[in-house]
């Protein structure tokens, strides 16, 4: 079991999300996060004043999948963020030790999937 | 009368009081008694016009929270900026060049030629003419900003610069012309009493022809592999301060109406405010109908569009029909903007993120011609199918409506069309994707908020 952690464009999300949904993909978690890499930030404007900003807006999505996954999760979103522009994201790929399903108590591959 | 009878004795009071003082008691004359008369009416008519003009300016910040609010929130700054400068720029070409062409002198019925910048007048009439200009500057200032709603998003800021001067300068005053300027519509008999065709019209078929040639937001119509056009909903970010934009709306539509009377002593004020609210009213009913017929549920940002549709049809036809009549046109109207903006949404896939297209356009439209139908105004020669059984007023109203149409349709489509082929009239995808406020101002509405602008 592998737990994928991946930080993309935000308008990025929505054709990700369809991306994963065309390779039976369905399960996951968003949220908002701020962070920076080599894309440089922007710089805005407060009544005439400069505000650099380095912080950007990106979405962090996390998906725990089973093994025989990981590659088609991996193709999926590169197939969705990829502009070809710096700031297109990154992805992490972390082992998982367990999973466990609330609901019933399963636990492991079938609490996965 | 009364009114005037104690405006009158309070003027007199003054006067006589300072008679006592010197003893000198004079008998009134008549001329003194009509001139001292004269002067107090036309006083309350210069307070009544400012009142009401300013309550017409705050429709501005109406319209801009209605936008604001049924739009997403990266583009939140944008908005208020359009709102700002269509104002801010507009009642600076209609200073110059739109009150003369609206309300000079005309030629053949069919356009103004003088007074341009207010220049010609002689010293008497000049006072009248500043209170009048005051008070039409903000109707102008209304078609204007109509158009932001429906283009939305997406639009160039110096483009929607430009169309402003264009609208305020020349497609509104002309149109104008024709039906308060003196000119050929008016002429024949055609009766818009605050403005559904004038203003309201004028401002949503702006609004059509932008939205058109705009194209839509990008995600909005999302072609599936089978070819088949999927609708998406772009969710407005802010339904409080829509709802709030609808009430200032509805609250300076009493100055909107009302303060068509042009006159703060006529009899009719009340009148036209008890049309004009059961107007509304019904407008935000209907609509609210429609929406739990069709939806299953009522709809809250179709019911508050329907309470400004039931305000834009009761907008001509306020001072010429019976209470009954405006419960009936502004129930049809808000039923109508439901099915309006389905229309031009599910079957012409025409992107108009608030509805200004139905609200104004075709609302404005219906209130038009529902003059023909329900007028009954003998003294002032109105008078609709309903009541004397005669297709004439009903004729020349669809007459103004048609030629309106076209006028508009024409001339916007042409400079929008200029607009696009050597300016441009849309943001590129990254800017629109990443939201205007950034792109365009180098602001953010929202700063320190989370927002998902992924959206």
């Amino acid at each position: 079991m592998k737990l994928i952690i991946a930080y993309i464009q935000p308008h990025k999300l929505n054709d990700v999300k369809k991306e994963l949904y065309a390779n039976e993909i369905y399960k996951m978690s968003v949220t908002n996060s701020l962070g920076c890499g080599q894309q440089a930030g922007y710089t805005e404007h407060y009544r005439g004043v400069d505000i650099e900003v380095n912080l950007l807006k990106k979405v962090r999505l996390e998906i725990a999948v089973n093994d025989t996954f990981v590659q088609k999760t991996l193709d999926a979103i590169i197939k969705g963020a990829r502009t070809g522009e710096i700031g297109d994201g990154k992805i992490f790929i972390l082992p998982l030790e367990n999973c466990v399903r609330i609901r019933t108590g399963e636990t492991g591959s079938n609490a996965i999937g | 009368m009364h009114l005037f009878w104690l405006l009158l004795l309070l003027t007199m009071s003054g006067l006589l009081s300072a008679q006592e003082a010197s003893e000198v008691a004079e008998e009134p004359t008549l001329a003194g008694l009509q001139s001292s008369i004269e002067a107090a009416q036309s006083s309350l008519t210069m307070i009544w016009l400012v009142i009401t003009g300013a309550l017409v300016f705050f429709m501005q910040a109406g319209f801009a929270m209605v936008e604001v609010g049924l739009t997403r929130a990266k583009n939140a700054a944008n908005i208020i900026m359009k709102n700002l400068m269509d104002f801010a720029v507009g009642s600076v070409a209609f200073f110059f060049v739109g009150w003369g062409l609206m309300y000079g002198s005309t030629a053949s019925g069919w356009i103004g030629t003088d007074h341009f910048a207010l220049m010609g007048y002689s010293p008497d009439e000049i006072t009248n003419i500043l209170r009048n200009w005051f008070f039409q500057v903000v109707f102008a200032a209304t078609a204007a900003t109509i158009v932001s709603g429906a283009m939305a998003e997406r639009t160039k800021f110096v483009s929607y610069l430009l169309y402003s001067v264009f609208i305020s300068a020349i497609v509104y005053p002309i149109s104008g012309h024709w039906i308060w300027g003196g000119g050929w519509l008016s002429e024949m008999g055609f009766h818009d009493f605050a403005g559904s065709t004038v203003v309201h019209s004028v401002g949503g078929w702006a609004a059509l022809v932008g939205a058109i040639l705009l194209g839509p937001r990008l995600g909005k119509y999302v072609k599936l592999p089978d070819g088949k056009v999927k609708v998406r909903a772009i969710l407005g970010h802010n339904l409080p301060l829509a709802a709030l934009g609808v009430f200032i709306l509805w609250f300076g539509w009493y100055g909107f109406n009302p303060g068509s009377t042009l006159d703060g002593n006529s009899v009719d004020i009340g009148w036209v405010a008890v049309t004009t609210t059961l107007g509304a009213s019904t407008g935000a009913v209907g609509a609210m109908i429609m929406s739990w017929i069709l939806f299953k549920k009522p709809d809250t940002s179709m019911s508050l569009n329907g309470a400004l549709a039931g305000l834009v049809a009761i907008t001509a036809p306020t001072y010429v029909v019976e209470p009954w009549a405006a419960i009936v046109i502004g129930l049809i109207g808000g039923i109508l903007v439901v099915l309006s903006v389905e229309f031009f949404d599910k079957v012409l896939h025409i992107d108009d993120p608030v509805g200004a297209i139905s609200v104004h356009g075709v609302c404005g439209v219906w209130g038009t011609l529902s003059v023909g139908l329900f007028a009954n105004r003998p003294n002032d020669k109105i008078v609709g199918l309903f009541y004397n059984g005669s297709f004439h007023q009903l004729g020349v109203q669809t007459l103004g409506v048609v030629t309106v149409f076209i006028w508009v349709v024409v001339t916007m489509g042409a400079f929008f069309f200029i607009v696009r082929q050597t300016v441009g009239l849309r943001v590129d995808e990254k800017e629109e994707l990443q939201g205007l406020d950034i792109t365009e101002h180098a602001a953010e509405a929202y700063p320190g908020f989370q927002i998902f602008s992924n959206m």
